[in-house]
């Protein structure tokens, strides 16, 4: 398919390409980072993850339309207070499920499972019979809609950037509370050994809850960016919890580096085959080979060394 | 359960009888005078037993109202019991009161097709008005053929399909895809077809035909790529470069679902301008425009049977009425008002055979007219799907379309196209 185009088409068709893999990156990692939190930190495998993800979808819904009606002046500023009402709804509802469900099951993982399967299906319920079962339209305001014109030919668009350096932040933030602040350095010895950490005097139930929380903040947070390039209804979650666990899974658990370097080549991978394949058909060569890779190196990418 | 839905039903006829008398007015032909002056006998009418008493009939509902296809069956369940209390408002059929049964597919065909066999066999529903997709149609087809059911199914399809059990209300592809191409061709002089799809069988049956029709009707056009993507794909970017640098004429778009917000949305965001790049859609009706918001989509142009904003006097007794029962806000797409001639075509086939047995009812189907459908007239041809006009809309920022272009006459159904397949 290259015949017949000149260099400056192909050219910028290759800049635009570049973008669009680093802005597929950037989804991927916002969307895997709140579940690598869960799932690596604690072991508990979160299927709600994307149920989580859209109460912050429905949370942003609800303040565009707190906005239009009460402030419609700073309206073009509402998204950022959105993102984070929508970190502690989703954060606070978390941590609600957290005392309610997985505390009693932190022994036995496979049930967190069945459990959080089971929540995901609650809350859509929820969501239908609150919101309706039609998917919401969530205004934008208009500048965060269009496209950055870079050159004549070259479009990026401008919500893929707010992803990105929303991203970037989020990123950032969880690296310097899980490395670097004294909190995450208790998240860390609980994951490591738990009877231990109890009995150097930290209080094991509160990490656990303030875990799972940020966790589900993160995908609240998510929930919100996503307004942006999809849709919101209540079973839209479901969209995103396979790539999202097909993240974590191929970075290995329990490590978000590797969360990070997995985001960054499935999505590589997946939007450079997407270009010159079907979609379906780069969906399927991507999957092949995380299974293959997953077939030699079990353990993901990267994985922690911890004494079992 | 029933109990409730059929209280709430006759409340709601109640309050519906303003609605149903204007627009039985409207449509004097539909009066059953005759019917409403002197019931025939039920040992008449009823040969095969099924739930007809002196006073009532029974009918079933079968559409998922939980699961993820709610959001788009919901429309269905409402014109169906729109259509129902407006038919018992106006007399019933045959003398009877209809009583409908409401069961949920929960999106889920394995528990269509129990849900069926349900609605015939222990409720022995004289007619079953239901299904949106066609993997729950395929479900369901067995169980009406076996036990003898009549479904009306609402949903525009990929066609290949037809059955002495099945009243198709909604468009065959061909009836949906030739017209449409046929007009974006010749009115705004496009040439080069982009075809994108969600990967299952009626986005890729549609754009068989339509890339057949490209190539083999449309002087000097031709296809310049061809692109599918699982359901519920949500990344849009790479497609949309590929399509940059393939300029094509027209985008010819039959993505579906959840899908459908992300790629309108991700498209408006890349640059593309709708008012300059033709795109032209067969899957995306008022309804979800609603989640994928009006702004994203102006400009568009959709080839459907029906738009809420069709000026005629049919349709705006129906959208009035539907406003009053649901709400001002109701959106109504096309297998909306599919789904409402279910209910109106089968009391018009029932009177014109004089009973409600499903054998005498499919054979009476094919010549039944309804004059008042919100679409305009319709007609059931003999291959058991309906005669209907095909029309392109222009998608307007407040969610509507706007009408743009109507076939003269009525299209013919062709549920085997030859030369297409």
């Amino acid at each position: 398919m290259l015949m017949g185009y000149s260099f400056g088409d192909l050219g910028s068709i290759m800049a635009m390409q570049g973008f669009a893999g680093l802005i597929l990156f950037s989804v991927f990692v916002l969307m895997a980072l709140g579940l690598a939190v869960i799932f690596g930190q604690m072991g508990v495998i979160n299927m709600a993850h994307g149920e989580f993800m859209i109460l912050g979808a429905y949370v942003t819904f609800l303040t565009s339309r707190l906005f239009t009606t009460y402030l419609p002046g700073a309206f073009g500023a509402y998204f950022f207070v959105a993102v984070v009402l929508a970190f502690c709804a989703a954060g606070l509802a978390g941590m609600a499920v957290e005392w309610l469900l997985i505390r009693h099951l932190y022994r036995r993982p496979l049930d967190t499972l069945l459990a959080t399967w089971g929540l995901s299906l609650i809350l859509q319920q929820v969501y239908r019979s609150v919101f309706g079962a039609r998917e919401v339209g969530v205004d934008q305001p208009e500048w965060m809609m269009g496209a950055a014109n870079l050159s004549e030919s070259i479009q990026i668009p401008i919500n893929g950037l707010i992803v990105m350096a929303l991203t970037t932040l989020i990123a950032v933030a969880v690296y310097l509370l899980i490395f670097r602040f004294g909190w995450g350095k208790q998240i860390r010895a609980v994951m490591q050994n738990r009877a231990m950490a109890g009995a150097v005097g930290i209080d094991t139930a509160r990490v656990d809850r303030l875990t799972f929380g940020l966790g589900c903040g993160i995908a609240g947070v998510a929930g919100s960016a996503f307004t942006m390039i999809g849709s919101t209804s209540p079973t839209a979650g479901q969209l995103y919890i396979v790539d999202a666990f097909l993240v974590v899974v191929f970075g290995g658990t329990g490590s978000l580096i590797g969360t990070i370097a997995s985001a960054f080549t499935i999505s590589q991978a997946r939007s450079t085959l997407e270009f010159f394949l079907s979609g379906s058909m780069a969906q399927v060569v991507v999957l092949l080979t995380v299974v293959g890779i997953l077939m030699l190196r079990p353990q993901g990418l990267f994985v922690l060394k911890v004494r079992r | 359960m029933t109990d409730d839905i059929r209280s709430s039903l006759r409340r709601r006829s109640l309050m519906q009888g303003m609605a149903g008398a204007s627009a039985a007015a409207l449509l004097p032909s539909l009066l059953p005078g005759a019917a409403r002056a002197q019931a025939p006998a039920t040992a008449a009418v009823n040969t095969t037993g099924l739930a007809v008493t002196d006073s009532t009939v029974t009918v079933g509902i079968l559409h998922s109202i939980t699961g993820t296809m709610a959001i788009s069956e919901t429309g269905s369940v409402e014109a169906e019991k729109l259509a129902i209390s407006q038919i018992n408002a106006a007399g019933g059929v045959l003398g009877r009161q209809i009583r409908s049964i409401q069961e949920d597919g929960a999106s889920d065909w394995p528990n269509f097709a129990e849900k069926a066999k349900k609605l015939l066999v222990n409720d022995k529903c004289a007619a079953v008005f239901g299904c949106w997709t066609s993997a729950s149609r395929k479900a369901v087809l067995p169980v009406f053929e076996q036990y003898n059911g009549m479904l009306y199914y609402p949903t525009f399809y990929e066609g290949l399909e037809q059955s002495k059990n099945v009243i198709y209300t909604g468009q065959e592809a061909t009836q949906q895809i030739l017209a449409g191409l046929d007009w974006v061709n010749k009115t705004r002089g496009s040439k080069t077809f982009y075809l994108l799809g969600s990967d299952y069988i009626w986005p890729r049956t549609s754009n068989k035909i339509a890339r057949k029709h490209i190539e083999g009707h449309l002087a000097g056009c031709k296809v310049v790529g061809e692109d599918y993507f699982p359901l519920g794909h949500t990344q849009f970017n790479s497609v949309i470069n590929k399509i940059k640098l393939s300029k094509p004429d027209v985008i010819y778009a039959i993505i579906v679902g959840g899908s459908n917000v992300a790629f309108y949305k991700q498209l408006k965001a890349a640059g593309v301008d709708l008012s300059k790049q033709t795109l032209l859609t067969i899957s995306v009706t008022e309804d979800e425009i609603g989640g994928i918001g009006g702004d994203n989509i102006a400009g568009a142009f959709a080839c459907m049977k029906y738009f809420q904003s069709l000026d005629n006097p049919n349709n705006k007794a129906f959208v009035a009425g539907f406003e009053k029962m649901y709400g001002d806000k109701s959106v109504i797409g096309d297998v909306t008002q599919a789904a409402y001639l279910g209910p109106w075509l089968w009391k018009l086939t029932a009177e014109k055979a004089g009973s409600f047995d499903v054998d005498k009812i499919a054979a009476a189907s094919p010549g039944v007219e309804f004059k008042g459908a919100p679409e305009g007239y319709v007609r059931i041809h003999e291959n058991h799907h309906l005669w209907s006009k095909t029309r392109v809309g222009k998608a307007l920022a407040n969610g509507q379309y706007e009408l743009v272009y109507e076939t003269a006459e009525l299209v013919q159904p062709d549920p085997f196209p030859k030369g297409y397949q």
